[in-house]
This record gives C-alpha cells, sequence and structure tokens, in this order.
C-alpha cells in the first residue's frame, strides 16, 4: 500500500479527448440497428453489428488505456461531452473517465462482452429472436460502460438503471414461458429497492456536500472532500456508506438481496455469462471501490461489508453443494465469489477486490460459457447427474472447462489462486480472522462443488440417455474459440498480482494505488503469508480430492452422507427456504395489503365517491327536471312570479 | 276635457292584467296572442300618455317600435300554429309540450 498516492489524485494529470464517448455510443448504435433489424426480414445483419459493435468498443476501450499509459501514475482521459444539469450549485457534466480503475473494469466489459456476443453467434443461430438478442445483449454492454465510465454518481445511476432494465429483458428473453418472465421481474423489483437505497444515499450526499459549500457528486471532489464530510459528520458517512452498500447487495446478489440472481438462469446462457461474469454483478463492487474513500472513513460501514461479503460467500457456496443444475450450481458460485470481491473491499484490500473481480469474470465467463456448450450438446438438459463421461465427446469443452474449475478452485498458479489469496490474506491481516476462517471454509466448498460437478458432467461412466447420446456433438467454433481464450486467460490473469518479492509483485495494487484510497494494512510477516498460503491452497486441494472420492472413487459416498445428515442436506436442498421465508415475510402481507388496498380503498372508496357524485347528481336531477313540463304556459307563469318577486323585493327594500 | 294621467295608467294597468290571465289561463294558442296583444298595447298607451304628460315625443317613438314587433311577432306566431295544426290538428297550449323533461 502506498498512503503517499492517496491525496495525490487531485492534482492528477488529465488528459481531454473525444474518445471516450465512442466506447458506449458504439454498441449504442449496434443496439439501434438491432432494433430496427428486429422488425425487419434482414436480420442477419445483427450477426456483423452486435458482436461488431463491442469489439470495436474494445479497440477504442485498448486506445483509450495505451493513451492513459502515456500519463504518469494517477492520470486520466476524461471526455466532457456535454452540460447535463446546472441548477443553483450543483453543476453536473455528462463526462467520461478513464483512470487506472475504470481502465480495467472497460477492457474487461468490452473484451469478454465480445467473447461472448463472439460465442452467442453460435449459440443463438436456431433462435428467431436473435436480432432481439443481440440487441438487447449491446444495450447492456453500453449501460455497463456508462457505469464505468461515468465521473460522477449520478451518471453512474444511468448506467447502473441500465443493466436493471437489460437484465430484466434478458432473463425473461423467452417471455413466453411465465417461469422466465416471473424470474425477469424478480430481478427487476430486487435490484429497485436496491437502487432506492442507492438513490437515497446520494441524495444524502449531495446534501452533505452542499453543506460543505461544495454541492456535487463527482467522484473526484467526493473523493477529495471525504476527510472534510468524515470530520463534519461521521454518522452521515456511515448512513451514506450503508445506503451504497444496500444498493450493491441489490446488484451484486449479496446479502439479503441475492434471491434475483439463481432465478436469473432462466435467461438464455452467453446471458448468465454476461450478467454474472463481465458485467452487472460486478457493479456493486466496482462502486465501492470508486468511492473507497469515503468508506475507508467509516469503519462501521466497512465491517458491514466485509461481513456481509464473508457471509454470503459461506452461505452461497453451502448451498451450491447441493445443486444438480449445472448452471445453478455456478449461479451459486457466482454469488460466493463476490463474497469475496465484498469482503476483499470490506477489510480494506480494494485492490484484492477488484484484483477477484477481473479474474472472476475470465473464469466464471469460460465456466457459463462452458455449461452453455454442454447444455447445447445436451439439448438443453443440465442435470449434472444426466451426464457424465462427456469427455468422450465433448473435448474442447472439457479442457477449458475443466482449467475454468481449477482456476476458480484456486489451484495454484491459476487466476483465482493469487486474487483469492490476496483477499483471504487481508482478511487476515485486518485481525478479522472469523472472516477469514469463513472465508477460507467457502474456499474449500468452493473446490468441492465446482469438482463434484465437473466429475458428474465429464468424468465416469455416461448417464446419458440414449436419445440424447445421439445428439451429443462439439459446438461450432463461434463457441469454442472463446472457451479457448478465456481458458487463457483463466490461467494467467492472475499473474499479474503476485505475493511482494517474486518476480514484479504486486503490479496490480501498484497500478491501481492512485485511485483507491489506502488502507493501512498491518505487515504481516513473510512466514506468516507462506503460511496463508499454504493452507488456502490445501483446504482446495482438499476440496478437490474430497469431490474426487465422493463421486468418481467410490460413487454412493455422497448419496450415504446425504442420509446420514439428512436435515442439513434438507435444509440445503431447500435454500434455507430463504424464498420462502422472503414470501411470508415480505410477499404475502405486500399482497394483501395490495388487496386491501385495491377492493377496500380502491375499489370501494374511490370508486365510491366518484361514482357517488355521479348516482347523487343524477338522483336529485330526476327530482328537478319534472319541472320541465313543456307547457309553455307554465313557464309564462314562472316568470311573472319572479318579475312580481323582483319587483316586490326591490319595493320592500326601497 | 283633461283627463289626469292616473286614469289612464290605472286603465293600462287594467288592461295590462286581463291580458296576463288570458296569457296564463286560456289554452287556445290564438287567444293567448290576443291577450299577448292586449297587454303590448297596455304598454303602448301608458307610453303615450306619459309621453303627453310629460312633453316628451321618446314614449311614443318606442309604441311605433312595438306596434311594428307585434305585428311581426303575430306573423311568425300564426305560421308556427299553422304549422302545428298541420301536424297535430290542435293549437291547445296544454297539449303541446313537447319539450317535457
Amino acid at each position: 500500500m502506498h498512503p503517499e498516492h492517496a491525496h495525490t489524485a487531485a492534482e492528477a494529470v488529465v488528459l481531454a479527448t473525444s474518445l471516450l464517448r465512442w466506447i458506449p455510443l458504439l454498441p449504442l448504435i449496434g443496439f439501434g440497428i438491432g432494433v430496427f433489424a428486429a422488425s425487419t426480414n434482414r436480420r442477419s445483419i445483427v450477426h456483423i453489428t452486435g458482436p461488431g459493435s463491442v469489439l470495436l468498443a474494445f479497440v477504442v476501450s485498448v486506445i483509450a488505456v495505451s493513451r492513459l499509459w502515456t500519463l504518469p501514475a494517477g492520470g486520466a482521459v476524461v471526455d466532457n461531452v456535454f452540460t447535463w444539469i446546472s441548477v443553483g450549485m450543483l453543476h453536473l457534466d455528462m463526462t467520461f473517465r478513464v483512470d487506472a480503475l475504470t481502465s480495467v473494469m472497460i477492457l474487461i466489459i468490452t473484451g469478454i462482452g465480445f467473447l461472448i456476443h463472439l460465442y452467442s453467434l453460435g449459440y443463438m443461430h436456431e433462435d428467431a429472436d436473435e436480432a432481439r438478442f443481440f440487441s438487447y445483449l449491446n444495450l447492456f454492454v453500453a449501460s455497463m460502460l456508462v457505469l464505468v465510465l461515468a465521473d460522477s454518481l449520478p451518471v453512474v445511476f444511468i448506467g447502473w438503471e441500465g443493466v436493471g432494465v437489460c437484465s430484466y429483458l434478458l432473463i425473461g428473453f423467452w417471455y413466453q414461458d411465465m417461469a422466465n418472465a416471473d424470474a425477469g421481474r424478480k430481478a427487476m423489483i430486487t435490484n429497485r429497492i436496491g437502487d432506492a437505497a442507492f438513490l437515497i444515499g446520494m441524495f444524502i450526499l449531495v446534501w452533505a456536500m452542499h453543506d460543505l459549500g461544495a454541492a456535487s457528486l463527482r467522484f473526484e471532489d467526493l473523493n477529495r472532500m471525504a476527510p472534510q464530510l468524515g470530520a463534519a459528520a461521521p454518522h452521515l458517512v456511515t448512513a451514506v456508506c450503508l445506503l451504497l452498500l444496500i444498493g450493491a447487495t441489490g446488484k451484486s446478489a449479496q446479502i439479503p438481496l441475492y434471491v434475483w440472481l439463481p432465478d436469473a438462469m432462466a435467461g438464455p446462457t452467453p446471458v448468465s455469462a454476461l450478467i454474472h461474469a463481465a458485467t452487472m454483478v460486478t457493479a456493486g463492487v466496482y462502486m465501492i471501490a470508486r468511492l473507497s474513500p469515503l468508506y475507508v472513513l467509516s469503519p462501521a460501514a466497512l465491517d458491514v461489508v466485509a461481513t456481509i461479503g464473508a457471509v454470503t460467500a459461506l452461505f452461497a457456496a453451502t448451498m451450491a453443494l447441493v445443486q444438480n443444475d449445472l448452471k445453478k450450481i455456478l449461479a451459486y458460485s457466482t454469488i460466493s465469489q463476490i463474497g469475496y470481491m465484498v469482503l476483499g473491499v470490506g477489510v480494506g484490500s480494494f485492490s484484492g477486490g477488484v484484483f477477484h473481480l477481473m479474474t472472476h469474470a475470465c473464469f466464471k465467463a469460460l465456466l457459463f460459457l462452458g455449461a452453455g456448450s454442454v447444455m447445447h450438446a445436451m439439448s438443453g438438459e443440465l442435470d449434472i447427474h444426466k451426464m457424465g463421461n462427456l469427455k468422450a465427446k465433448l473435448p474442447t469443452t472439457r479442457w477449458t472447462f475443466l482449467v475454468g474449475c481449477l482456476a476458480i478452485a484456486g489451484v495454484p498458479p491459476l487466476a483465482a489462486f493469487f486474487s483469492k489469496d490476496m483477499i483471504l490474506e487481508a482478511a487476515f491481516a485486518s485481525g478479522h480472522v472469523v472472516l477469514w476462517f469463513i472465508g477460507l471454509t467457502a474456499a474449500g466448498m468452493t473446490a468441492f462443488y465446482m469438482f463434484r460437478a465437473y466429475f458428474l458432467a465429464f468424468e465416469g461412466e455416461s448417464r446419458v440417455d440414449h436419445h440424447t447420446e445421439h445428439h451429443l456433438h462439439e459446438s461450432p467454433p463461434p463457441m469454442t474459440i472463446p472457451l479457448m481464450v478465456l481458458a487463457v486467460l483463466s490461467i494467467v490473469a492472475g499473474w499479474v498480482g503476485l505475493p511482494h518479492g517474486i518476480l514484479w509483485g504486486d503490479a496490480w495494487g501498484h497500478y491501481l494505488a492512485p485511485v483507491l484510497a489506502s488502507h493501512e494494512a498491518h505487515e504481516i510477516a513473510g512466514s506468516t503469508v507462506l503460511l496463508l498460503t499454504l493452507v488456502t491452497t490445501g483446504v482446495a486441494l482438499g476440496g478437490i480430492f474430497l469431490a474426487y472420492s465422493f463421486y468418481l472413487k467410490s460413487p454412493g459416498t455422497a448419496d450415504r452422507i446425504a442420509e446420514r445428515f439428512h436435515g442439513i442436506y434438507v435444509l440445503l436442498w431447500n435454500k434455507y427456504w430463504i424464498d420462502e421465508l422472503y414470501d411470508r415475510l415480505f410477499i404475502t402481507p405486500y399482497v394483501i395489503v395490495s388487496k386491501f388496498f385495491w377492493k377496500v380503498v380502491d375499489a370501494m372508496l374511490i370508486d365510491g365517491v366518484v361514482n357517488g357524485v355521479g348516482v347523487a347528481v343524477g338522483k336529485t336531477s330526476d327530482v328537478w327536471r319534472r319541472l320541465e313540463s313543456g307547457n309553455v304556459q307554465h313557464y309564462a307563469a314562472a316568470m311573472l312570479i319572479g318579475a312580481v318577486v323582483t319587483c316586490g323585493v326591490y319595493w320592500w327594500l326601497a | 276635457m283633461n283627463v289626469p294621467v292616473e286614469n289612464y295608467l290605472v286603465l293600462a294597468a287594467l288592461i295590462f292584467a286581463i291580458g296576463c290571465a288570458g296569457v296564463l289561463t286560456r289554452r287556445n294558442f290564438i287567444v293567448i296572442l290576443m291577450s299577448v296583444e292586449l297587454m303590448l298595447n297596455a304598454v303602448n298607451l301608458t307610453f303615450v300618455a306619459l309621453s303627453r304628460q310629460l312633453v316628451s315625443m321618446d314614449g311614443q317613438m318606442i309604441v311605433f317600435f312595438v306596434m311594428t314587433v307585434a305585428a311581426a311577432e303575430v306573423a311568425v306566431g300564426l305560421a308556427i300554429f299553422l304549422a302545428i295544426y298541420s301536424q297535430r290538428r290542435t293549437v291547445n297550449a296544454d297539449e303541446i309540450s313537447l319539450l317535457r323533461w
């Protein structure tokens, strides 16, 4: 950690350019073309524009990042597009900004996003709605790019909401099936809860900044003013951090708002890969890292962050142990891995959290696309108990999937070995030994459940039924090439962040140091680091060995253990009844209240008043209209009486 | 012979009251129309009497207007009655109440 960098960001070198706007704009143009193509019969144009626009965005990103690298450390490339809001003291520009943290994010999003688009070419080949699919996918990438390129919180919020909408559209992509549409809605509504907290946090923040005389939500100003803010209103900072954290738990699928993510598997598999690996779920971690100078001011908030992360990591890992659906296993492992990232930023290792985000993007995209390849071959079947010995028919998928499993399990020298180790080490070093232990346990479980899936699906005896067996085939090149690229990335991605003193050391941490807050890490001895690494690796290998002996060496062991610990098995199988609990706790009362407002307040009270006024006027008129007899003499008599009375009144008054 | 103006006014008031009663009580439209003429002429009488009393020609001016309008009114009224009669074979006020509730 380099504390001397923490306050140099303000006077950093800034390079202005109009290049950055093209990074989100290109996928957005792809989206526009896709939308129009979807309603014509020239749909095949999306085969070019869909992946092409993201590839171009990747190229522009590479150019932007190479410009950033010509600047001294702590510099940034900035593109001021237009003035968005200028009211009173609040001046808000639509500005895109690439600094060290954003450079990592845009390369992940556009790079891995492109591979997923490429893969989708093969995967969605037979779907009649592929134009719609690619346009949504482009919009998703565009939103996510806005999110990470934004230089102020409100602009982040545009992207934040954008990915929320896109996740809804993509999860419910096959909306003809009610279950898929429901899953989409669940994602939308769960996210909305987090977004509401995020908004409130933002409002409080701008109010507090206004009190300090700088009504601004730019990250530069926020992070510069953070110490004053902390001194002026420490409780406010904690409140803001916690509210933003709730927003992050929604997007990043942490306890208590993680429930949407397992259901999000209803979407097409490339969507799962895109949501889980490259984009949406990392938004929360990114946001906390981005606001790290604010978070370090509130140790209480950071402790909450770390605890949520660690507990989620373990909690999701236990649920992944018993799942039979390959994609569901990956879904829970995503929740668990993001738990690690949140734990990382929570114990002050912001670079560690983002490091794991980066490595996870590689191997999780790989695993999801591998699962998609399996699904493609198995005619949609995802139950790992109905697979087995797929290695014979799907060699590329098998090898790449194995690399992904090794990477996520944390086997050296693959990606997650370094990133997970960095987080666990930081947790231990900062004195959160309990959280470290929870993380370690979850690491063992991760290795176990991933290899359970691998052994059941790819090794052992084939349990594929005859009909499906007949169709088993390796996926076409557009699907296998991304797998191979991602497999290579999953191996090498971790090498940028080696432990201190080995080769180039923690180059990753040095690179990100100028933009992240430095949280004083307690120095721990080299021997302790070595010991911790050995323990983590040992636990990972132990998990793999356990999976091997349970599912490959002596099949049936797992069933016997499930029999033995029946209660725990049922608990895990039913996912702790959390969905049911939320249903009882929130949804049922909400439905009851809604029904009350519908049947009583709306149908009876409001409709009663509105219709009552109408009926009352009608009934009264019914009486009064009898006066209109139609006989002119009656009218004449009325005129006479009126004239007499009027004259009489005047006469009497005079 | 000099008749005081009060006499004219009382006579006019009586004629007006008779006309008014006729309009309100008689059923036949022709008679009602005649009663309206009575009321108009009662007013004319007032105008003329007061014109002489006040030595001003204004009242007599208005009387000419009233007579012209009355003639037009009778023409229009009778035309309407003829049309109604050809449709409904009646000119009784209480039998013609088309614009009823």
